[in-house]
């Protein structure tokens, strides 16, 4: 196994305690060697099982989703009743639901992301109000969806109940307007903090361009700052809306779980992700079971899509 | 008596396309110092590289040809084995920022999983460092990171590093081109201490450094290794043009 | 230009900070409410009988959440047991592999791993684990989990390292050091701070999850500390007791609330500190 050649030259005509060492460090390196094989071809493998992995869903999601796919067919998309008793599935209340609620809550965190990554990205990069401000959005984020849908049963459906008899609406409280008010909140850190590293790739000399012209600050953030960003600022936005649309427990707890089809933004309603969670261990029947699936399939393959999307954007935009 | 301890044949190396070193052959005797210079894109890094099989490790390179080390082709070893007999430092000085100063010239050793005695380890650090006129400037300070000291002390660290694992022979890749003239006046000095055990192949774009330090020179030109002789003939009697032209300063 | 001009423009340009100014610290409002909420209505609940007991069934006053702090810690355990190995090498394998078409698509799925809802894992788990074995169980869950963490480890892994300089690898290597030991002795010891505050966020993350363990873990009343066996959590208890009808089951929603919201910010802020201190200078 150790051949001469494997041995410094100078050991070989020295001391045989040397080559006896020698050798051995050598042996040592030949494990090595098997060792180095081993742990290359096992990273290999990991890299992998993330493929198999991502495949594997996508293939459980459709494999049990063929029931209901081969039963109810494409319109189970657009069918507007939802009657597990009477074997009557259609799957348009939820995804009415989850359309109105996650567009909803982004109109309204749209604002407030975009103003963070303004004020951090052009205002002040830096400081300890800044910080504190960054690192607080940051928490938004990392805060529970649960306890986000505990407070909002506790706290906000009450003030939206009460919001809601003041304008004369069924003042019911949860509902498509409560889920939307916490998912907003939640999205913010999304589009924000992208918004903000977005707004710190804008070339200086772009800006003070503008200002050589005696432009104002904001007509600097409106002309040069904004456009540049755009995209950027867009992906935020996408990644914000794959992130409302998967949401799941926070809007379950607070939006009144009902197959109707809202008659309102402050109707009740359920979204696909809320749907699967209350029904899933319900579901006795195979094609009921299988319908909450592909509703599963749905919600999977668009966030993925919105995400790749949201990621190739970024992408582009960092690589310019 | 002089013998040969790397030993090219019609070697050739690439970058995808780009044919970076053309056909070298080359002898390198044994416990001398020799000096690879030429202008930058020349190929003498890549051919340095070339020698432990550190050029393989960019995605992408190929090499073909002869390259033995003691008559035996370092191709057909496994590179571990390369490395191992052929040390190498490198052009920015690169210690391990994790490691102590005592564990950077060991972290042949430690790293690689190799036991030895206290006692042992001591020598070997205090061997080494004392090799490279570092020992008196660290010895009472081994325990703080590598990444304290001045980039000279720093070269000469990584140079502590590979002459701890005793190799053969030892590749410098411009080694004093990041450092100030007073350090890089002690790094040559080491040279002449360290061919006494070594042999040491060194690259550099320094013509004066090439003929302060080497016994014999190495002009690459274009990827072409032009002219090989004693340093002393090199730069006062040419053969070919181009070397010439280089050492008078007509391109650089 | 006319003064008056210039400004009406220098106005409008103080209306738009002040206003970028509202609505920026507008988003602190609803963090500061939910922290002040949660800390009002749990902090009483919480004491050493809290922390020790089991929930009373209703009716009865007392009670804590021993079996949900057990379960989380057990189920995050092993989740973690499993996420981070893969996690890393996988990271490792990208880093180390930038260009090859593996790499391509292992970096792909990992994006869209990212971006999977967290119910949809639970699905693929409830057929994976739960369904085959005719059971809920506590190790469906932690295997649920795993997957949620992992986009995280591998990410936070392959920027790390990528940050690094060749010059490290390549003075490891000409030492004659085999390609394992590089990575394990060198590069991770480096890298560590970036790969430690990815483990320590994904934790964070899934500790709070509760969509992937409704149909995996599924909860469980009493204490359990078998993996085979359903298991109660801390979220999926919150998710629970708050959605029930009972005061005394919102008594310990709140007190679990609280203790699951101070964990998750204590890992958050923590991993930032950790980050800066452990970061080895280059």
């Amino acid at each position: 196994m150790v051949t001469r050649s494997d041995l410094p030259l100078r050991v070989i005509n020295s001391t045989p305690e040397a080559i006896l060492k020698a050798k051995k460090r050598a042996r040592r390196s030949f494990r090595q060697i098997r060792t180095e094989n081993v742990f290359k071809r096992t990273l290999s493998i990991m890299g992998l099982v993330i493929i198999i992995l991502v495949l594997g869903i996508l293939l459980t999601l459709v494999v049990q989703s063929l029931p209901s796919i081969k039963a109810l067919g494409l319109k189970y998309l657009w069918s507007k009743v939802w009657d597990p008793v009477q074997d009557i599935y259609g799957a348009w209340p939820f995804l009415l639901g989850t359309l109105l609620s996650s567009f909803l809550a982004l109109i309204i965190s749209i604002p407030f992301s975009i103003a963070v990554a303004i004020f951090l990205g052009e205002y002040h990069p830096k400081g300890w109000l800044p910080n504190f401000l960054k690192n607080t959005v940051e928490l938004i984020a990392a805060v529970p969806s649960v306890i986000y849908g505990f407070w909002g049963l506790a706290v906000l459906v009450p003030i939206v109940r009460s919001f809601e008899s003041s304008i004369g609406v069924e003042p019911v409280g949860v509902g498509i307007f409560s889920s939307s008010l916490i998912l907003a909140v939640m999205i913010i850190p999304y589009a924000a903090s992208l918004g903000r590293s977005m707004i710190h790739l804008v070339p200086s000399h772009l800006k003070e361009a503008a200002y050589g012209l005696g432009a104002t600050r904001w007509e600097v953030i409106r002309s040069v700052v904004l456009p540049y960003t755009k995209s950027g600022l867009f992906a935020g936005i996408l990644l914000s809306l794959g992130r409302a649309l998967g949401e799941t427990m926070a809007v379950t707890m607070v939006i009144g779980n009902t197959s109707l089809i809202p008659k309102s933004i402050f109707a009740p309603g359920n979204t696909m992700a809320s749907v699967i969670a209350n029904e899933f261990t319900e579901a006795d029947k195979p094609v009921y079971l299988s319908a909450l699936i592909e509703l599963g399939l749905v919600l999977f393959l668009v966030t993925v899509v919105i995400n790749l999307i949201g990621k190739k954007i970024i992408d582009r935009f960092t690589n310019e | 008596m002089e013998s040969t301890v790397i030993k090219s044949r019609n070697f050739n190396a690439s970058f995808g396309s780009n044919h970076v070193v053309k056909n070298v052959n080359i002898d390198i005797p044994r416990n001398h110092v020799i000096a690879v210079m030429g202008p930058s894109g020349c190929g003498k890094t890549t051919y340095l590289r070339c020698i432990n099989r550190m050029h393989e490790l960019i995605p992408g390179a190929s090499s073909s040809g002869e390259m033995k080390l003691n008559d035996e082709d370092v191709y057909q070893m496994h590179p571990i084995f390369v490395r191992l007999k052929i040390g190498m430092v490198f052009q920015r000085p690169n210690p391990f920022p994790n490691l102590s100063i005592y564990d950077n010239v060991i972290a042949g050793y430690k790293l690689n999983g190799i036991k030895l005695p206290k006692a042992e380890r001591d020598r070997i650090v205090e061997h080494s460092l004392t090799r490279v006129a570092l020992w008196n400037e660290v010895k009472d300070s081994l325990n703080k990171k590598g990444s304290f000291l001045s980039g000279g002390q720093q070269q000469r660290l990584c140079i502590a590093r590979a002459v701890a694992m005793e190799p053969e022979v030892l590749l410098f890749d411009e080694p004093t081109s990041a450092l100030d003239p007073i350090s890089t006046s002690t790094v040559e000095e080491l040279f002449h201490e360290l061919k006494v055990n070594y042999t040491l192949i060194i690259v550099t774009h320094n013509m004066q450094q090439a003929a302060r330090v080497s016994d014999k020179t190495a002009f690459f030109f274009m990827g072409e290794l032009v002219e090989y002789d004693d340093t002393k003939i090199m730069f006062t009697n040419p053969k070919d043009n181009r070397t010439q032209n280089y050492i008078t300063g007509r391109f650089s | 230009m006319q003064p008056s001009h210039v400004k009406y423009r220098l106005g409008k340009s103080y209306g738009f900070q002040i206003l970028t100014y509202i609505l920026a610290f507008a988003c602190v409002v609803p963090l500061i409410a939910i922290l002040f909420f949660i800390i009002k209505a749990g902090v009483t609940k919480i004491n050493w009988h809290f922390l020790v007991n089991i929930p009373k069934p209703v009716g009865e006053t007392g009670g804590g959440i021993a079996n949900a702090l057990v379960g989380s810690i057990l189920i995050i355990l092993v989740a973690s047991v499993i996420a981070i190995p893969i996690g890393i090498m996988a990271g490792v394998y990208l880093s180390e592999n930038r260009k090859s078409r593996l790499a391509y698509w292992c970096r792909l799925s990992t994006d869209i791993l990212q971006g999977v809802p967290s119910i949809v894992i639970g699905i693929v788990a409830y057929f994976w684990l739960v369904k085959p074995f005719g059971k809920f169980s506590a190790l469906s869950g932690s295997a649920a989990l795993a997957i949620m963490m992992l986009p995280i480890v591998i990410r936070s892994t392959e920027e790390t390292l990528k940050l690094l300089p060749d010059s490290l690898k390549e003075a490891a290597l000409a030492l004659g050091m085999p390609f394992h030991r590089v990575i394990f002795k060198v590069i991770i010891p480096v890298g560590v701070s970036g790969i430690l505050s990815g483990v320590m966020l994904s934790i964070a993350r899934i500790t709070g999850e509760t969509a992937p363990l409704l149909f995996t873990a599924f909860g469980n009343p009493y204490l359990s500390t078998k993996l085979t066996q359903p298991m109660q959590s801390l979220p999926l208890l919150i998710f629970n007791y708050a959605t029930s009808p009972y005061n005394e089951w919102h008594d310990l929603a709140w007190g679990a609330s609280l203790i699951l919201l101070v964990w998750v910010l204590f890992l958050n802020i923590f991993t930032k500190i950790v980050t800066r201190k452990w970061k080895v200078q280059l």
